[in-house]
């Protein structure tokens, strides 16, 4: 099949790439022009949420994503959350804390998907984390651990800024 | 990887109704989130597709000068239930949208192919229904308007034209001024599950809120399609507004629907869910109409 040019921006690097239409945005962020393993490969039909990732702002199922849609788009992997000296940033901190991983399979979908919700700058309820996150999959922890290291993050960020 | 034969993707509307003539055997994607997992399963392997998904004119929500609310296909269930016009006439279909899936399957998920799958389950399009809306469909020789009754021909059928594209859904003003809605699904989880029942009604009261001037009542998985109850609505047109007329109604509905046993449910549970969720969708509007129950 005729491959296809696409533009976009990746964790805050401009690419440009000939890719084969048939790829799902899992498959062009995992294969070799990025390896980005933090995009899980889970269901692959949009349920667990594992390849989550951040475009123009809102969480989507990179599974379900055909990789020519990107073409035009910001996109956000976990590699680009992690600080630019290799150390921690505020929620995944609060994720080892919290002891909020134990597989870590499901993580960086959670953290992705986490990363909506604390950037809205909203102070949402026990109950709203809940929803916001409901569509990622934990098969380990029981999700409490997950929605107390949100919790935690979320009001440390609205308190630093006097909210 | 997908199993996809070719993928067409349409430059504009016009361009999308040329590659629907030119390839018949092609499905339309839009968010993909019904066609990509037919595809992984098998049922659509080797698939040729026409994306629209890029075609950002179909997008948003807008009024037309006569007051009829436009909404475009391709908006997604999440900017759905944020859109502000909406949220001021509509309320009740931001609500029902936010009920999809989760959140991701929300943001890549559209109005239009929520209703163009033809399922019944879809949560949207009981509630269009329940609202009276229309379709627009754009074809090689113009544009169709039809009724959602007309639209939704059977279990996984539209009527879309072999060179139509669905280009916008429309509520007139005097279906929506003056009208409450409550959405209810039932599922068995309240995320990442699919309506064991969905009943949407909106009612219009009289000026002291004493009557029922007018009540539309819907249910998604009640029939093969999404279905108007008319019974209900019989039951309903210029009764009082008390709990004797909730209860009737909502005995009225179950001559309305014809649900099936499925893995998720029984029949029988499905006929006692049309008639509490009648009772309670109903309540709720009227309640949210002003009025005293």
């Amino acid at each position: 099949m005729d491959k296809v040019r696409i533009r976009y921006n990746l964790n805050g690097t401009d690419y440009e790439n000939y890719i084969d239409p048939r790829l799902s945005l899992t498959d062009l962020l995992r294969g070799d022009a990025h390896k980005h393993t933090s995009v899980k490969k889970g269901c692959e039909v949009g349920e667990c949420g594992a390849c989550t990732v951040i475009i123009d702002g809102e969480a989507y199922n990179s599974c379900i994503y055909l990789a020519i849609w990107a073409d035009g788009k910001r996109i956000r992997t976990l590699e680009g959350v992690t600080n630019p000296d290799g150390s921690l940033s505020d929620i995944q901190q609060a994720f080892v804390d919290e002891a909020a991983v134990q597989c870590g399979f499901c993580t960086p979908g959670f953290i992705m998907s986490s990363l909506v919700l604390l950037e809205s700058g909203e102070r949402c309820t026990t109950d709203e984390i809940r929803k916001r996150l409901s569509g990622n999959m934990c098969r380990c922890t029981g999700y409490e651990n997950i929605i107390r290291a949100v919790e935690k993050t979320m009001n440390a960020r609205l308190d630093a800024k006097g909210e | 990887m997908y199993d996809i034969d070719a993928i067409y993707e349409a430059k504009s509307v016009s361009d999308a109704v040329r590659l629907r003539q030119e390839h018949p055997r092609a499905v339309i994607i839009a968010g993909g989130s019904d066609v990509l997992i037919k595809i992984r399963e098998g049922k659509l392997a080797g698939a040729e597709l026409i994306s629209i998904y890029k075609l950002d004119e179909l997008r948003g929500v807008s009024m037309d000068e006569d007051g009829t609310l436009r909404i475009l296909p391709l908006t997604s269930f999440s900017h759905i239930t944020a859109n502000a016009l909406l949220r001021e006439h509509i309320p009740v279909l931001c609500e029902a949208a936010d009920v999809v899936g989760g959140p991701q399957v929300r943001n890549i998920g559209t109005i239009g192919g929520n209703i163009s799958n033809g399922v019944t389950s879809a949560d949207t399009a009981s509630t269009l229904h329940a609202w009276d809306a229309e379709v627009e469909l754009t074809g090689a020789n113009g544009v169709r308007r039809l009724t959602m009754r007309e639209y939704q021909v059977g279990a996984g059928r539209v009527d879309l034209h072999p060179d139509e594209l669905l280009t916008a859904i429309l509520i007139r003003r005097e279906r929506y001024e003056g009208y409450f809605g409550r959405y209810i699904k039932y599922s068995m989880r309240a995320a990442m599950d699919i309506a064991t029942l969905g009943c949407s009604a909106n009612v219009r009261l009289s000026p002291d809120r004493c009557r029922i001037e007018d009540m539309r009542l819907a249910f998604g998985v009640a029939a093969p399609t999404a279905i108007r109850a008319h019974s209900a609505e019989a039951a309903a047109r210029g009764a009082a507004v008390c709990g004797a007329t909730v209860d009737a109604c909502a005995a009225a509905a179950l001559q309305d629907v014809s649900p099936r046993t499925s893995w998720r449910a029984s029949k029988e549970f499905r006929l006692q869910l049309t008639r509490e969720l009648t009772r309670r969708a109903l309540k709720d509007a009227i309640i949210r109409a002003g009025g005293e129950l």
